[in-house]
């Protein structure tokens, strides 16, 4: 009696496996299209984050702390903190997983600001893509590293997929958020004035929303930044990769060495994204 | 006098024509119009509905430059009626004329063709764009437009100097304070240059001192300007201060159209009345509406003997004198008149007393009554280019004072006689 009746089962998993199957099937093109297109992409920001020299990107991290914080030590500290991770020898490590986390930001502002005007401007869009934001962002990820598997093969290409999937949810929210907030008596006066919709927008209410787009930023790389030791089970390289090897292999002093930079890429970016963000 | 004046304004076209304007809020509204409910109070709609009646079969007609109040306590729709006009709500049912085309037929392209060239508005809590420095809010109206940089600068500069912003067309809006910000917000309105200005409570968030001096200023700049103006307010002394004519508003339905004296002197019922009652007379009576012709005028060029005997034959022992042009000169009493003959004098202006006390048509009774307690002989009403229009008696300033409040007192009489039966 207090076991659910076995004749009231819903076979959802043997239908969501059709589905993929038959996705598989009849897309393959597509997804082969859209895969060579992700990694082209995230090759070629790979190659430019190998090619910058390191005091070069330490440098530029420096200036950038300091000019966006305001403040000359803020910017050493930063400096100083990528300066460890040289110091650990994952430089180069370090550089592949900051070109996976730029790549899926990139792609996230690209597919999520528009993605969130949409939002804003209708509230049915809105209620349909709600549960569906909450749902990429609360299903554990090992789920869609499966299907991304499945699609794209081994790689990058389905690590930057899981990477979006996860990360691309707040710079969508925020921007819907930052376009409904602006007051309802500027848009009046716009209107007033005759101004069309295509202006009202580039006029009034994307530069009014942005420094809440710049927090959805800030939070997008974050959210990808802690993908990346997911992301290197299916076969991202990059300081992820070395945590994970370290978990397999219980070397805990590496494990930490590798931990801490990924905590070090995470405070800079956030520093320096976030400061961004409050300076507008 | 009186009779000139409204065959004058009556002979000027309809600005704005509003007829039978609905806005209800609500699925229901269609159902609510063709039926019965339609006739019954906004009250009793709510409840059989769930449907807000903002605007109830509005009618009403604005001309050319008159400056038209909407006026009404919140919640009366005087808000949304100026929104219906220019379709920022759209309204339910009924027409809009501006200068005999219908608004409400408009396509989406016509429509902001006639905010961009017809139109301005300026709003309650400014609506400024924060993001944008005075100059380019003020130019955001030619910028919409289509006008090129350079010339949006240079009339945007224009209606900057208009507003006494000069200087301050580089800062944000959230550096200047609520006045100065509202002149932005009148600046940008004045820009396109349009044709009918629309404004929406705009002094309403500025604290006294500073509205006053805004409510001043609009005066003087509309009678430069002489645009039609559509005012929002819920401030009776705003309305009387300002309007051509008033329009009441009591749940979104037109309890009462006039010039402001004829709201408070004849209030159409009880709730006009009760919204009237603490408005003073000596605030809404002007100088030009308790002027008389004067009994004898002299011209510069009369002799010192028929200036004489005009004055002789006169009721009055006085009179003002007055050029070619109707400019006034001076006054003259008969005192003085008797001097100069006594002296074989030849010219009037030897005697004339050069600056005598004037005043122009707009001063209300309350500021006469500082002139009269100075004054040996009446006021001199005269124009901006001191044009002599009319004479005030001193002893009718309190007259017409007297009389006014002692209709008053028989209103209240007749309540209070109603009340016993």
């Amino acid at each position: 009696m207090t076991d659910f009746p076995r004749h009231l089962r819903i076979p959802l998993a043997d239908w969501v496996d059709t589905f993929m199957s038959w996705l598989l099937d009849n897309f393959a093109g597509f997804f082969d299209a859209l895969g060579e297109l992700l990694l082209t992409i995230l090759v070629t920001i790979e190659k430019f984050f190998l090619w910058v020299p390191w005091w070069a990107m330490i440098a530029v991290a420096g200036l950038a702390g300091w000019k966006v914080l305001g403040r000359w030590w803020a910017g050493a500290v930063l400096a100083g903190l990528l300066f460890l991770i040289g110091t650990f020898g994952y430089w180069k490590l370090a550089m592949m997983t900051l070109a996976l986390t730029t790549s899926a930001v990139i792609i996230s502002i690209i597919i999520g600001i528009p993605m969130g005007i949409l939002m804003a401007r209708s509230d049915l869009f809105e209620a349909v893509n709600r549960p569906l934001l909450d749902a990429m962002q609360t299903m554990p990820s090992f789920v869609y590293l499966i299907p991304a598997l499945m699609f794209f093969g081994l790689g990058k290409v389905p690590a930057l997929i899981a990477t979006l999937i996860y990360a691309v949810p707040p710079v969508i929210r925020l921007t819907n958020v930052g376009i409904r907030q602006v007051p309802k008596e500027t848009l009046e006066a716009a209107k007033a004035f005759g101004a069309n919709p295509r202006q009202i927008l580039f006029d009034v209410q994307l530069p009014l929303a942005i420094p809440s787009i710049m927090v959805g930023i800030n939070q997008t790389t974050m959210m990808a930044l802690a993908m990346v030791v997911i992301a290197s089970m299916i076969g991202a390289r990059g300081l992820g990769l070395e945590v994970l090897l370290a978990i397999n292999r219980i070397e805990v002093g590496r494990g930490f060495e590798a931990g801490l930079c990924i905590v070090i890429l995470a405070i800079v970016i956030d520093r320096i994204t976030h400061g961004l963000a409050v300076a507008r | 006098m009186e009779n000139e004046k409204t065959s004058e304004t009556e002979s000027t076209p309809f600005c704005v024509d509003v007829r039978g304007l609905w806005k209800i809020f609500g699925d229901r509204s269609r159902e609510i119009l063709e039926s019965d409910l339609r006739k019954e109070s906004r009250a009793s709609i709510l409840e059989k509905t769930g449907s807000v009646v903002a605007v109830r079969d509005v009618s009403f007609q604005v001309r050319k430059g008159e400056f038209f109040v909407i006026m009404g306590l919140s919640g009366s729709g005087k808000s949304t009626l100026i929104r219906l006009l220019m379709r920022l709500i759209e309204p339910t049912t009924g027409e809009v004329d501006f200068n005999g085309e219908n608004i409400l037929a408009y396509d989406e392209q016509q429509l902001n063709h006639f905010r961009r060239y017809t139109t301005g508005m300026v709003f309650q809590h400014f609506g400024l764009f924060p993001h944008r420095t005075v100059i380019d809010n003020v130019a955001y109206g030619l910028k919409v437009r289509g006008v090129g940089g350079e010339e949006r600068q240079a009339k945007a500069m224009e209606a900057i100097e208009t507003v006494g912003l000069k200087g301050w067309e580089n800062y944000l809006p959230g550096a200047l304070s609520g006045g100065m910000q509202q002149r932005v917000g009148i600046a940008r309105a004045l820009a396109t240059e349009p044709e009918i200005l629309f404004m929406d409570e705009p002094f309403s968030g500025l604290d006294p001192l500073i509205r006053r001096e805004m409510q001043d200023e609009l005066i003087e700049l509309q009678s430069r300007l002489q645009k039609t103006i559509l005012f929002v307010t819920h401030d009776l002394h705003e309305a009387l201060k300002l309007g051509d004519r008033i329009v009441i508003l009591k749940d979104g339905e037109i309890v009462q159209v006039g010039p402001p004296e004829e709201v408070v002197i004849s209030p159409a019922n009880d709730y006009v009345r009760e919204f009237v009652y603490d408005a003073s007379i000596q605030r809404v009576l002007t100088a030009g509406r308790i002027m008389e012709d004067p009994d004898a005028l002299i011209y510069d060029w009369q002799g010192p003997k028929a200036a004489l005997h005009i004055l002789r034959t006169s009721k009055e022992d006085h009179a003002f004198v007055v050029d070619r042009k109707k400019k006034l000169v001076g006054l003259i009493t008969m005192e003085r008149m008797k001097k100069l003959i006594e002296n074989r004098g030849v010219a009037l202006s030897e005697v004339m007393d050069h600056a005598p006390v004037t005043t122009s048509p707009e001063t209300i009774l309350e500021d006469l009554f500082p002139l009269a307690a100075g004054a040996e002989y009446p006021i001199a009403v005269v124009d901006e280019n001191n044009r002599f229009l009319g004479e005030i008696q001193i002893s009718s300033i309190f007259e017409n004072l007297i009389q006014s409040g002692g209709a008053k007192e028989e209103d209240k009489e007749e309540k209070e006689e109603e009340t016993h039966d």
